[in-house]
């Protein structure tokens, strides 16, 4: 493989060799001119994992709640109690939210000021109960330490708990971006910092919890602040083991106005290409349609990503902060995404146990 | 054979088919991209992009050709047929003109009523008026249907258009210049030598001229080759091409919707540019489009070979009648282009700069 910036090289002599890239490599990848040629590179390791399949999941959002007792600069979702536009769903709307098709639930919402631990665990309990082969997937770290800090119950506890109840997995939201600078400039100093957030994805994951991990970017943060957010994950998934994909979120500017512009696509696919890279111990990376649009996402499994989450009905955090793209997509609109790349569908249940191949 | 191609391109070799079909087919796209990414910057070294202000009005959408892949035309006597005065259309001109547009790409239907006068009282009528714009007008297929009207020659109508005050002329209805292809989805048009001979006359009588390509309906891929080859082969001719525009079928509201219900996607775009960057190695620019492949695929393909972004289009109808609407500002294309790594450079319709930003 030959490249247009010679520091290229190097790098590309451990991604073939096997070799955990650094820090200044990862900084190199995000510097660079040679935007293909990191999308090159991330392409050769997707394609020795994955081949070329491409995965989606069936699977709908529900959001109980958009109130929040959090003001996170970032954030065009959350409401205050009470304010224009708030709402709060009940255990029955939220049953009867899961439709027959879906496979994965995916459960987020605000933090609630007034809600008690024990609507949370009857929520998944009651979803459970009523639909005992749908797979859920809730609650991000940042939810979970706020059941600590409004309720002092532990994230160990929290956890056995939900798992009891029917949870198997957890989402990767919260994450935001892993840096003292840019908590305390966005104000989500209020929510789960670094440390406490990768303790709480290490708890699920030695309670048999898979996670997954996100981060969000293209508004005021550095690519080296990139980087140690993805090198902080990389850790992590040595230490702990439990994350199946990376999902980098692409900030949406509509409401919150952190920068006017979202970033080009060009960025995304160079981000989603240096996670490939840098993560060199996550399963899966995700091209996230959602904040990607859709002409993005399918480029992007060109770029390193192997997963294009799912039909996602009713999403509504990207949506309310401003994301274009349709809430929820169909699954021919799923298939044209990952054909017009080249590339194989694979339809995957929560844990990406595979449910068909689409040849 | 990725690396025979490499070999040959940066050396300024020339490809052969079986090369055209290894990039078309199975060569991995980001290698071709690469490629035809390094190929732009060893031909054209600096990081600028291009645009033009234009737009792109019609004067009739009267047409007798009954092409499969158009939404935008009406059979003479339809309800919805309607055919501008060249007073309308000058007030289009002037309306782009006031906006700061350099080229007006005038096209329409094929409209048997209209007599050559018209025709040249639109370009007469651009000059004097509007001396800052290139009347782009009138393709390949109208410049034949105004001799057939006017009963001489498509080379005395050139001649006629010439004394007029036009000097270049647009690139559309090629769709994929192959006997099958055309025959299938527009048999009225004629073979693909309709088209070529009034681009190799045009180029001969010193116009320039784009070419482009509208695939993503029934072509294969000996289609897309047999186009790429004539195109080429003309160009050796006269050099009178200035770019290559391709751009995907959007079927919409259109005879072919039937079996063809999805424009092709963005990776499909992406390798065309990076192709065409590749084998039409006499063509000095690829025009990536923000408007007929959305921002996202447009910028992106700034990355796949291409050195220009097409133009404003204030106005713009063919694509829209197939339910297809995009829309962007100077202000706008100047920081797209820009975010993708480039300097936006305002061009005229021949390709020369104006204004670098």
């Amino acid at each position: 493989m030959r490249f247009t910036d010679a520091r290229l090289q190097p790098i590309a002599e451990k991604v073939f060799t096997g070799e955990r890239l650094t820090r200044e490599d990862g900084h190199a990848l995000f510097e660079t001119d040679d935007l293909l040629g990191v999308g090159r590179l991330a392409d050769h390791v997707k394609s020795k994992r994955e081949g070329d399949r491409v995965y989606f999941v069936i699977n709908r959002h529900i959001t109980p709640t958009n109130v929040c007792v959090l003001s996170c600069s970032f954030c065009g979702f959350a409401r205050k109690p009470g304010e224009a536009g708030s709402y709060e769903h009940t255990i029955e709307d939220m049953v009867g939210m899961v439709k027959d098709e879906t496979r994965e639930v995916h459960i987020v919402g605000g933090h609630h000021p007034d809600w008690p631990f024990e609507y949370y665990e009857r929520m998944i309990g009651a979803i459970h109960a009523a639909r005992p082969e749908v797979q859920i997937k809730a609650f991000t770290a940042a939810e979970i330490d706020y059941f600590w800090r409004r309720w002092k119950l532990e994230p160990s506890e929290a956890l056995r708990r939900l798992k009891v109840a029917g949870l198997q997995s957890m989402p990767g939201g919260g994450a935001e971006i892993f840096s003292p600078r840019l908590a305390k400039l966005l104000k989500y100093t209020g929510k789960a910092d670094p440390d406490r957030w990768c303790e709480i994805h290490g708890i699920a994951h030695g309670l048999g919890i898979k996670t997954n991990a996100t981060m969000l970017y293209g508004h005021v943060e550095t690519p080296a602040e990139r980087v140690e957010h993805l090198l902080r994950l990389r850790a992590q998934q040595d230490a702990s083991g439990g994350f199946l994909t990376f999902v980098p979120l692409a900030y949406q500017t509509a409401t919150t106005k952190l920068v006017p512009r979202q970033t080009p696509p060009a960025d995304s696919l160079r981000t989603i290409a240096a996670s490939r890279l840098l993560l060199d111990n996550f399963p899966h990376v995700e091209a996230y349609w959602v904040t990607l649009g859709e002409e993005t996402a399918s480029i992007a499994l060109h770029f390193g990503a192997d997963d294009v989450n799912g039909t996602l009905e009713d999403e509504r955090i990207q949506h309310l902060s401003g994301a274009q793209t349709p809430a929820g997509l169909a699954r021919e609109q799923l298939f044209r995404m990952i054909r017009d790349a080249g590339k194989i569908p694979v339809e995957r249940d929560a844990l990406y146990n595979v449910v068909q191949v689409y040849n | 054979m990725l690396e025979q191609i490499r070999e040959k391109a940066l050396n300024g070799k020339r490809l052969d088919r079986e090369e055209g079909r290894h990039l078309l087919t199975d060569a991995p796209l980001l290698e071709v991209g690469a490629l035809a990414n390094e190929v732009r910057f060893a031909r054209l070294p600096e990081r600028v992009v291009t645009f033009v202000i234009d737009t792109n009005p019609n004067y009739t959408n009267v047409c007798v050709t009954d092409c499969q892949f158009c939404a935008f035309y009406r059979k003479p006597g339809d309800a919805e047929a309607w055919t501008l005065t060249v007073d309308e259309v000058l007030a289009k001109v002037e309306f782009a003109a006031a906006k700061g547009a350099t080229t007006v790409l005038l096209q329409g239907g094929h409209n048997p009523a209209l007599p050559l006068d018209y025709y040249l009282t639109l370009v007469r009528e651009t000059r004097r008026r509007f001396p800052q714009v290139t009347p782009h007008f009138f393709t390949a297929s109208e410049i034949r249907t105004m001799a057939q009207v006017a009963d001489i020659t498509m080379e005395d109508v050139l001649e006629h258009l010439w004394e007029a005050g036009q000097r270049t002329i647009p690139g559309g209805g090629a769709e994929v210049l192959s006997e099958r292809v055309r025959t299938r989805i527009e048999p009225k048009k004629g073979g693909p030598q309709a088209w070529l001979s009034v681009h190799r006359a045009a180029h001969r009588r010193g116009f320039k001229s784009t070419a482009t390509m509208m695939y993503g309906h029934v072509e294969q891929v000996d289609d897309l080759l047999d186009h790429f080859d004539a195109i080429r082969t003309l160009q050796d001719e006269h050099a009178g091409f200035t770019a290559f525009v391709p751009w995907s079928f959007k079927p919409g509201n259109t005879l072919l919707e039937k079996w063809i219900k999805h424009y092709k996607g963005p990776n499909a775009y992406l390798r065309m540019l990076a192709v065409s960057r590749l084998y039409l190695d006499n063509f000095p620019h690829v025009q990536a489009s923000w408007f007929s492949e959305g921002k996202q695929a447009g910028q992106i393909a700034l990355h796949f070979g291409a050195d220009d972004w097409g133009g404003t289009l204030f106005e713009e109808n063919v694509h829209k009648a197939a339910a297809y609407v995009n829309t962007v500002t100077v202000e706008e294309i100047v920081t797209l282009i820009r975010e993708a790594g480039f300097t936006p450079a305002q061009r005229t319709t021949e390709y020369g700069i104006l204004r670098t930003y």
